[in-house]
């Protein structure tokens, strides 16, 4: 996903002359095309992620589109004050390209992973949030991004994660994916947990039981009509996300049920990183089973639920 | 370099820039005024003889950029900004009240404030976006950073200070307000800069010292062409700068609730300065 990301930026630059590409000190031949064809707007910068965000933001302030790389964790928790006053407070049209949102990068351990990204952004007024589910569902989403207005958050996966989004699905930003629309229960994702709701939907609807999915490429602006006419049909809610239980989305799915005062209110489960930092090592799902984010617990607890 | 900017006189519409700003504390009852005063010499050359600046088009392109990073200075900022007609006089007399347009802080939604600043440490990047932004359109727009000595605790300014060097901005110029005092004492004891000028210069900038009161060194010293590298002028200057009582006085870095009496004070010691 992280490549199909950056040759999209590539491709949007040579389109785009307000389009620029900002590195902290990403590996060697990153981008190498576009620093040959184009090198007046390729930027190197070095380990410096609050300097590079509030440059970013100066560029920005004058007609550029900034687009920003390093990996997720030190581009979102680094420099929080830069995101919030320089780009967010100032609404200027910065993207921010996260590499390995969640626990792709598991085995260089806690420093390196990144659970509360979503929660953090998502408190600041005027940011948007994209988390994809494979390198397609970016592309289309990455083609939205020049001529949107404000900062934008994009957090994508490791690269080869399996394509399982849909072409022919319109792709807004602010507007859920709908993948079924059962009446029993619905599953919500968010990145590339579209894949295990997926598979937990297929498994689940041969045991009869009808599963409606939604998925969030959008978790800020959230898109809480489509939840909300989904909810009034079901009994049953979970949400599965990459991500802190606190404040991503199933944070925001409960904001939204508990405001709404629906007639009839589904029973609610979150699945996602309990409230500890990942302490073990191994892979990306080593982890995320570790945690019950996989689809043999989603079905468990659909079970339960129901 | 011996320079000793407690002494430098200050003439007549020094003295009104800094009457204004009383006046602006004794409306909205709080500022930053010693933090203010210091400033004034510098932001007054620059707006009267040095920006290319027209206040009718704040965001006409081509214009020079000036950031004020200590935001906290911002009343000295708001009075030059009146007096070149960004916006009214009146809006002074509402600092800090509801629905005014100025704030403790500059917010960039004030037409010729060109980013909101308050927390330090930011001011230079911004002036890093900007400077690299002109070079990339051809613009022979410059960019000015006004940032405090005390910010350059901050490691943000290095970063930025490096960048800047990196790219060779020579239409960027830093000019530290250095007044040698920051909230809690004096800037030596807090956390040393020393050798401040050295590292400017080790960061890849062309340095200079000057009184930060005095108009004429400071006037010369912009007019200069600039260089190869960017710039960075270290003016010395003093918080509080004008009125005795509250030069190098730490009790004064922000006041509230100024009593009728203290302010008649203010308002005559500046007269017989």
């Amino acid at each position: 996903m992280r490549q199909t990301c950056l040759d999209t930026v590539y491709q949007l630059a040579r389109q785009d002359e307000r389009v620029v590409f900002i590195g902290s000190d990403l590996g060697e031949g990153t981008l190498a095309d576009f620093r040959r064809e184009i090198p007046q707007r390729f930027f190197m910068e070095g380990i410096s992620e609050a300097n590079i965000l509030t440059m970013a933001a100066g560029l920005a302030m004058n007609g550029k589109i900034p687009y920003v790389n390093t990996i997720a964790p030190f581009l979102t928790r680094r420099a929080y004050e830069q995101i919030l006053l320089d780009l967010c407070l100032h609404r200027v049209n910065v993207r921010l390209l996260g590499n390995g949102g969640g626990m792709v990068y598991a085995p260089l351990g806690p420093t390196h992973m990144v659970i509360e990204d979503l929660a953090a952004l998502r408190a600041i007024p005027g940011m948007t949030i994209l988390a994809p589910a494979d390198a397609e569902e970016m592309q289309r989403l990455m083609r939205l991004t020049t001529d949107y207005q404000g900062p934008i958050y994009v957090r994508f996966g490791k690269g080869f994660d399996p394509v399982v989004s849909q072409a022919e699905q319109p792709v807004v930003i602010g507007k859920a994916v709908t993948y079924a629309s059962g009446n029993d229960l619905l599953l919500i994702s968010t990145g590339i947990t579209l894949k295990l709701v997926l598979e937990a939907a297929e498994n689940l609807q041969n045991q009869g039981v009808s599963t409606a999915i939604l998925h969030y490429h959008s978790i800020k602006p959230f898109d809480t009509e489509s939840l909300l006419a989904r909810a009034a049909q079901v009994r049953a809610v979970i949400t599965v996300e990459e991500h802190s239980v606190i404040g991503g989305l199933g944070g925001a799915v409960a904001e939204t049920l508990l405001e709404a005062d629906l007639a009839r209110v589904p029973k609610f489960r979150r699945i996602g990183v309990p409230d500890q930092f990942p302490e073990d090592y191994g892979s990306q799902a080593h982890l995320m089973n570790s945690f019950g984010i996989c689809s043999e617990n989603i079905i468990a607890q659909a079970q339960a639920m129901l | 370099m011996q320079i000793d900017p407690l002494k430098t006189p200050l003439d007549r519409r020094s003295r009104e820039l800094r009457h204004q700003m009383v006046r602006m504390m004794e409306e909205a009852g709080r500022g930053h005024l010693a933090s203010a005063f210091s400033l004034v010499e510098i932001l007054r050359v620059l707006y009267d003889d040095i920006l290319r600046i027209d206040p009718s088009r704040p965001d006409w392109p081509q214009r020079d950029r000036l950031i004020l990073s200590k935001g906290h200075g911002c009343m000295a900022l708001y009075v030059m900004l009146a007096e070149r007609g960004f916006f009214p006089e009146s809006a002074l007399w509402d600092f800090c009240k509801p629905g005014g347009l100025l704030g403790g802080h500059p917010e960039h939604k004030v037409p010729g404030v060109e980013a909101s600043t308050g927390s330090l440490g930011h001011g230079l990047s911004f002036g890093v976006g900007f400077a690299l932004n002109a070079r990339m359109d051809d613009s022979p727009a410059r960019t000015y950073v006004v940032v405090g000595d005390g910010e350059c605790n901050e490691g943000s300014v290095w970063e930025a200070a490096m960048a800047a060097a990196k790219h060779q901005l020579a239409n960027l110029c830093v000019l530290v307000d250095c007044n040698k005092l920051q909230s809690y004492g004096p800037t030596a004891d807090i956390q040393n800069l020393d050798p401040f000028a050295d590292k400017w210069r080790a960061f890849g900038f062309e340095v200079n010292e000057v009184d930060g009161h005095d108009l004429v060194a400071l006037r010369q010293l912009l007019e200069r062409p600039p260089g190869r590298q960017p710039r960075t002028i270290i003016c010395h200057t003093v918080k509080g700068k004008g009125i005795p009582e509250v030069e190098n006085n730490l009790a004064w870095h922000h006041k509230s609730k100024l009593p009728t009496e203290k302010l008649a004070e203010l308002y005559q010691a500046l007269e017989e300065n």
